[in-house]
């Protein structure tokens, strides 16, 4: 593809309305020109690659740096590299992603059990805050939801017997 | 080591097998965490609405700390330096980051070109882990890190890492005159920063609207602005018109982002449904709120979708609409400077001080706006 950025003399009155003052996104940015460069400038040097990491197919390859935390894995890891392969302005990009969080969080319930160890779901919640912050609340929470619970076991049993 | 290990939706809990962080590049450096925030945006991941938030992920992007080890190119910063560490990872290098975007940089996400590198905050933003941790690994440690001012209490110091920069960019970007009206959505940290940095851009009137009584409360008092309950307001919109003779603001700050009150739609579409990246509530009153010819800025945080917002209104009205990550680095002398000369006291925000190994309570409590919480701060055990 040519490149567009440099100056059009042929062009006739090229640039005259141009305005350096006319510039949006000051103070956010120092307008230096270093856009125009595009992308030949000088990386950092790379991070060595040691775990799978995935890019967004809107850039070439990897950044400089990256994080190594939770690489993919399991079924949402495979769902995360279908993702991968849409862009960032796609639904199928993003839906996906959101899908594998989900499945994720059973991934790692799984995971906790077969390291030995069993969620303390009460604690993760933050429910000893609720208690001591918002008891009344609380407790009527876990009211309604086990009256609803004693009413569709109740409702349930009942259409069992029947039948 | 100890850290913030997140397990899904609502549950996270103090991991101690967490392995101790490594140098993985030359201008890395690792730090021992002295102090780590919750921020409001923590929630978003927190509340699972963040696409790539993955199970296992240490959260935290505000936090100072020692540097315990740095890689062999780090030449700015050596063992024992107390730095503070800016949200944004910047490479220094790219065209972004030389213009002083630092939350803009090209060389930190692989993930995502829309966002730079942010430490804990998802897959998203690059897949580092955070600083609600006992050490971090901090890339780039020519850049973003600063020696933390002889003398500056840490607790102002890991509030210059994004609530101060964050709130006081969006007053920038404000573009605010002397003597216009401002209005911020928002009544969280970073939306009582912004009314009280309008003043420093020398705003006229101030006034924040939210929905909780306690924060509307702390903002009248500590940025010396109006506040108003929306809660209390037939249309929010309505009652902005009128209360600025019925032109509009002159400028709206959008310091609510995606977990926005205020709206059954864009709640259940937004927040319950997730059909959009978030509920934009809060900017569509600011675009319906804002005089013609007036400025929108937008700090608070929404998704990588899509949002329901007047975007006619924003052609037919000439609005300027001025959003971004804060550029922490490019700001902080500036702040570092007001902070010493007491004109902004971030530390005043503050309002809960909680042990690291309790961090699940700590997002409870900021997550469900219990016991009067403004800013919660961890403090791990090796500080």
């Amino acid at each position: 593809m040519e490149n567009t950025t440099a100056n059009h003399p042929y062009i006739k009155g090229w640039g005259i309305d141009a305005d350096p003052a006319n510039e949006p996104t000051y103070p956010m940015k120092h307008y230096t020109g270093d856009d125009h460069k595009r992308i030949r400038y000088d990386r950092p040097p790379l991070q060595p690659q040691t775990v799978e990491v995935l890019h967004s197919n809107e850039r070439p390859g990897l950044t400089a740096v990256y994080g190594t935390v939770a690489p993919p894995s399991g079924l949402s890891g495979a769902i995360r590299r279908y993702a991968f392969q849409y862009s960032e302005g796609s639904w199928g990009h993003w839906l996906p992603l959101i899908l594998a969080d989900r499945i994720n969080v059973w991934e790692g319930i799984v995971d906790d059990l077969k390291q030995g160890t069993l969620p303390n779901i009460w604690k993760e919640r933050g429910w000893n805050a609720e208690w001591k912050y918002n008891r009344k609340a609380f407790v009527q929470k876990v009211v309604v939801v086990a009256a609803i619970t004693t009413i569709a076991v109740l409702l349930l049993g009942g259409k069992k017997k029947r039948a | 080591m100890l850290a913030m290990n997140y397990r899904g939706p609502f549950r996270v809990r103090a991991d101690r097998n967490k392995p101790y962080p490594e140098i993985l590049h030359p201008q890395d450096a690792i730090v021992r965490v002295t102090r780590s925030c919750i921020c409001g945006s923590d929630l978003h991941l927190y509340h699972g609405l963040v696409p790539d938030t993955r199970v296992g992920m240490t959260f935290g992007h505000e936090f100072t700390g020692v540097v315990e080890e740095v890689g062999s190119d780090v030449e700015n910063l050596k063992v024992g330096d107390h730095v503070l560490v800016p949200f944004n990872i910047a490479c220094g290098s790219c065209p972004f980051c030389k213009q002083e975007l630092f939350g803009n940089c090209h060389e930190s996400n692989p993930e995502a070109t829309a966002v730079g590198g942010i430490f804990g905050y998802s897959h998203t933003a690059g897949g580092y882990d955070g600083g609600q941790a006992e050490y971090v690994r901090v890339p780039y440690a020519n850049v973003g890190p600063v020696k933390i001012p002889e003398g500056m209490d840490l607790d102002d110091a890991v509030l210059l890492t994004d609530v101060v920069p964050t709130g006081y960019q969006a007053a920038e970007m404000a573009g605010i005159k002397k003597g216009d009206t401002v209005v911020v959505f928002g009544a969280g940290p970073i939306g009582i920063m912004a009314a009280r940095c309008a003043w420093l851009f020398g705003a006229g009137r101030v006034i924040v609207i939210d929905r909780l009584h306690y924060r509307l409360e702390f903002a009248k008092n500590y940025a010396q602005c109006e506040a108003y309950n929306f809660e209390e307001m037939d249309d929010p919109v309505l009652f902005l018109k009128k209360a600025t003779d019925w032109l509009g603001a002159d400028v709206c700050i959008d310091a609510v982002g995606c977990e926005a009150d205020g709206s059954a739609l864009q709640t259940i579409t937004g927040r319950k449904l997730l059909l959009q990246a978030g509920a934009a509530t809060a900017l569509q009153w600011a675009i319906n709120s804002v005089k013609k010819g007036g400025i929108i800025s937008i700090v608070g945080v929404y998704g990588p979708t899509a949002n329901l917002i007047p975007i006619g209104n924003v052609l037919n009205k000439g609005l300027t609409i001025r959003a971004n990550q804060a550029s922490v680095k490019r700001l902080l002398p500036r702040l570092i400077e007001h902070v010493q000369n007491g004109i902004l006291n971030p530390k005043e925000l503050i309002t809960h001080r909680i042990p690291l190994e309790e961090v699940a309570d700590a997002y409870h409590i900021f997550s469900r706006k219990l016991d009067n919480c403004i800013k919660p701060i961890l403090i791990p055990n090796v500080a």
